[in-house]
């Protein structure tokens, strides 16, 4: 694979797992696509129901399995399903963190943020920046 | 081995994907995948034609499971659901892949890692189809009625426009009298027709129809069953009733931003609210008197409680209908004496599409209008029975200016009405601004995730009348395609328990939203159990299980296990 994941002759891409969200910010992710914005091809969604139902092991699974970070693309205030939505993902993302630092993987290797339905460029920006700090990080290799 | 037999499609949409991802390199990257038989690409996977070769290769070769990577499924997962179940496979045995939005439009100058992408994800999602389960919507007949909470504009014309198409209203009212806001309001715009008469029509066709039934000073107090069959239970007066519905429209309308006193000299006798004031010109004739007194001088102060999270009840958003109902009102107010001095203070005009037309009539009328900064709001004194007026007017670069008022109008905000007892009972999801949250404001724009309950009006935001009918009547048009088909299907991918492992510790009950799980006991153990109809799916129950007993159907940990794997092999 190309190294870099964004622009040709880079090195090393970090890769990224992305638990999005069927209702609102994979079709951010969507309009990121279809608005011809660039981001590192290196991340892959994973859609799912609702960011309040990610399992903190599925984070952990991802890391030692092949990913250097995991991003949730978080449903925030525009969820459809619960109005507490940032703070039940937040708990989830501290939840993961614990468990990533019981498995010597460093907790900047999960990250958060609200991703709404139109949020293509903030989210772009997640991505490159997510990125470039988790190049400094290095591939994780199952553990830091 | 996989004993399953799955079918992968690889859409080139007409160079959509293909120009930028090497479709037959991903076709060649997945044909040895465990489990398939048939990797294809095709010109367009959404065409009549490629559908009809899909179909054909699930009989001859008996495909228990189907991929098609193509564009978006928000676009295109109900057409290959159908496409599955035309050809007696099950809807959720099918997986579609977004290598479009997600990989060729997002990565047009990265060729060869879009390609390589475009392999990790269709070979997670044949991880994930090979691992699906066959699953059973479940069917329910529905009930042709509606019941309508809410007897302003929005929810009486949803009643009509309800039994227009055959299907029965019930309209329940928490006040006294229908109409609500609008049967109060002289003219309105754009039209200026009485408010009051909008109403009195709309009573008076409602009277004519036998299919609609109204209750006054009537609230719900519990709601059983799902979508198209609800059994609920009113309150009318004294008396419960129950009631057999398909759909409920949620149309309990706003109430106005009441400022705090002192909030620009509010409390002292000349400083009005917006509806107070519109109460005033709707009863003067020839020219505006209050207290005793002709007014000559009228201030505006616009963004009263709207644009301002600062304060303690300010809020955030714009409440949109104002500048239009502001400068509607001082047009009526013209109309009543031409010699009225009339300025209007505010911190942008959002008067929107042909609103326009109200605003340039108001500025050819003579109106001064004066813009200030929200960093230097004005400031309103009482002296000598008169009201001072200070304002930095930006758009002379801050020049002071002071305007004696009679009176001064507070353009004030729309608020969400509470409404906690009955969505107590409806579990609606809120916005943070304390409106009636749909799914999508866009995609699905009048429904909540509680499946057959939609919202209208300003229930759901800020808006005019003319916009609360037109969401009223989009309401009613979902409500009818769910009532009018006879019967609705419920979306199977909810949650699961396992039994072997739930030892019931109310965890998952706690942080359900919707109520839908309770305990029950199996065999020598109590458990938690699924209420099919109640449950929307969310996850929510998932992670906070401690033995790991709870699962969405098609979010499986096996399945998000196995779509990591998927692409842990190429990375």
């Amino acid at each position: 694979m190309e190294k870099g994941g964004g622009t040709a002759g880079e090195q090393s891409p970090q890769r990224v797992l992305i638990f999005s969200t069927v209702f609102i910010s994979d079709v951010g992710i969507d309009l990121a696509g279809s608005s011809h914005m660039r981001y590192p091809p290196s991340s892959i969604a994973i859609p799912l129901p609702c960011s309040s139902g990610i399992k903190p092991e599925w984070i952990l699974y991802a890391l030692q399995h092949g990913f250097d970070g995991v991003f949730i693309a978080a449903d925030g205030t525009d969820c459809p399903f619960v109005p507490d939505c940032t703070s039940r993902t937040a708990k989830i993302v501290d939840d993961g963190q614990k468990l990533l630092i019981e498995h010597d993987i460093k907790p900047e290797r999960l990250k958060m943020a609200a991703v709404c339905s139109v949020c293509a460029e903030p989210f772009v920006k997640h991505m490159k920046n997510f990125q470039e700090s988790l190049k400094k990080l290095g591939p994780t290799q199952g553990a830091d | 081995m996989s004993e399953r037999r799955i079918g992968v499609y690889i859409c080139y949409c007409g160079g959509n994907i293909s120009d930028f991802v090497e479709v037959e390199k991903v076709r060649d990257a997945i044909e040895n995948e465990e489990g398939v038989k048939v990797a294809k690409t095709t010109m367009f996977a959404c065409s009549d034609a490629a559908q009809q070769e899909m179909i054909n290769d699930i009989h001859e070769h008996k495909l228990d499971g189907l991929v098609v990577a193509s564009c978006s499924p928000t676009l295109h997962t109900f057409t290959f659901r159908g496409v599955a179940e035309r050809a007696g496979l099950n809807p959720y045995q099918y997986v579609q892949v977004n290598v479009r939005e997600q990989v060729s439009w997002a990565h047009t100058d990265l060729k060869e890692q879009a390609t390589e992408k475009a392999i990790y994800m269709v070979k997670a999602g044949i991880a994930k189809v090979r691992l699906t389960q066959p699953l059973k919507k479940t069917r329910i007949d529905t009930v042709p009625r509606t019941l309508v909470i809410g007897a302003g504009i929005s929810g009486l014309r949803a009643a009509i426009a309800h039994s227009d198409l055959g299907i029965s209203a019930f309209v329940i009212e928490k006040s006294d009298r229908i109409g609500g806001w609008v049967s109060e309001f002289g003219k309105m715009y754009p039209h200026n027709r009485l408010g009051s008469d909008l109403i009195t029509e709309l009573s008076e066709e409602i009277k004519k129809r036998e299919n609609i039934h109204i209750y006054t000073e009537a609230e719900i107090l519990t709601k059983s069953g799902s979508v198209g069959d609800f059994d609920v239970k009113i309150k009318v007066k004294n008396e419960e009733i129950s009631l057999n519905v398909g759909s409920i429209i949620v149309a309990t309308g706003f109430v106005s931003y009441q400022p705090s006193e002192g909030e620009y000299a509010y409390g002292a006798d000349g400083v009005l609210t917006l509806p107070d004031f519109k109460e005033l010109i709707d009863n003067s004739k020839g020219e505006i008197i209050y207290q005793g007194k002709p007014v000559k001088n009228v201030t505006y102060i616009y963004c009263v409680g709207s644009r301002d999270s600062s304060g303690e009840k300010g809020h955030a958003y714009c409440s949109r209908y104002c500048c239009n109902a502001a400068i509607h009102a001082s047009l009526v107010a013209n109309d009543i004496s031409s010699e009225l001095n009339q300025f209007h203070i505010y911190r942008d005009i959002r008067t929107y599409g042909k609103y326009e037309l109200l605003y340039r009539e108001a500025l050819q009328n003579g109106a001064i209008f004066i813009k200030f900064d929200e960093a230097s709001p004005p400031r309103v004194e009482k002296s000598n029975g008169r009201f001072n007026v200070q304002v930095k007017d930006v758009l002379t670069f801050g020049e002071e200016i002071e305007i004696e008022s009679d009176l001064v109008v507070l353009v004030t905000a729309m608020e969400p009405r509470e409404n906690k007892a009955m969505n107590d009972v409806l579990k609606l999801p809120v916005s943070l601004d304390g409106f009636f949250k749909e799914i999508h404001p866009k995609l699905r724009p009048v429904e909540t995730v509680i499946d057959g309950v939609l919202i209208a009006g300003t229930s759901q935001a800020p808006r005019n009348s003319a916009e609360s009918v037109a969401m009223s009547l989009a309401a009613t048009s979902k409500s009818a395609s769910l009532l009018m088909k006879g019967y609705v299907e419920l979306e199977p991918l909810i949650a699961m328990v396992n039994e072997d492992t739930c030892v019931w510790c109310g965890k998952c009950s706690e942080a359900c939203p919707y109520s839908a799980i309770e305990k029950i006991s199996s065999g020598e153990k109590e458990i938690a159990a699924i209420n099919t109809a109640q449950c929307k799916g969310c996850g929510c129950c998932v992670p906070v299980c401690p033995e790991n007993a709870l699962a969405i159907k098609g979010y499986t940990d096996e399945q998000i296990r196995a779509m990591i794997d998927a692409m842990e092999v190429l990375l």
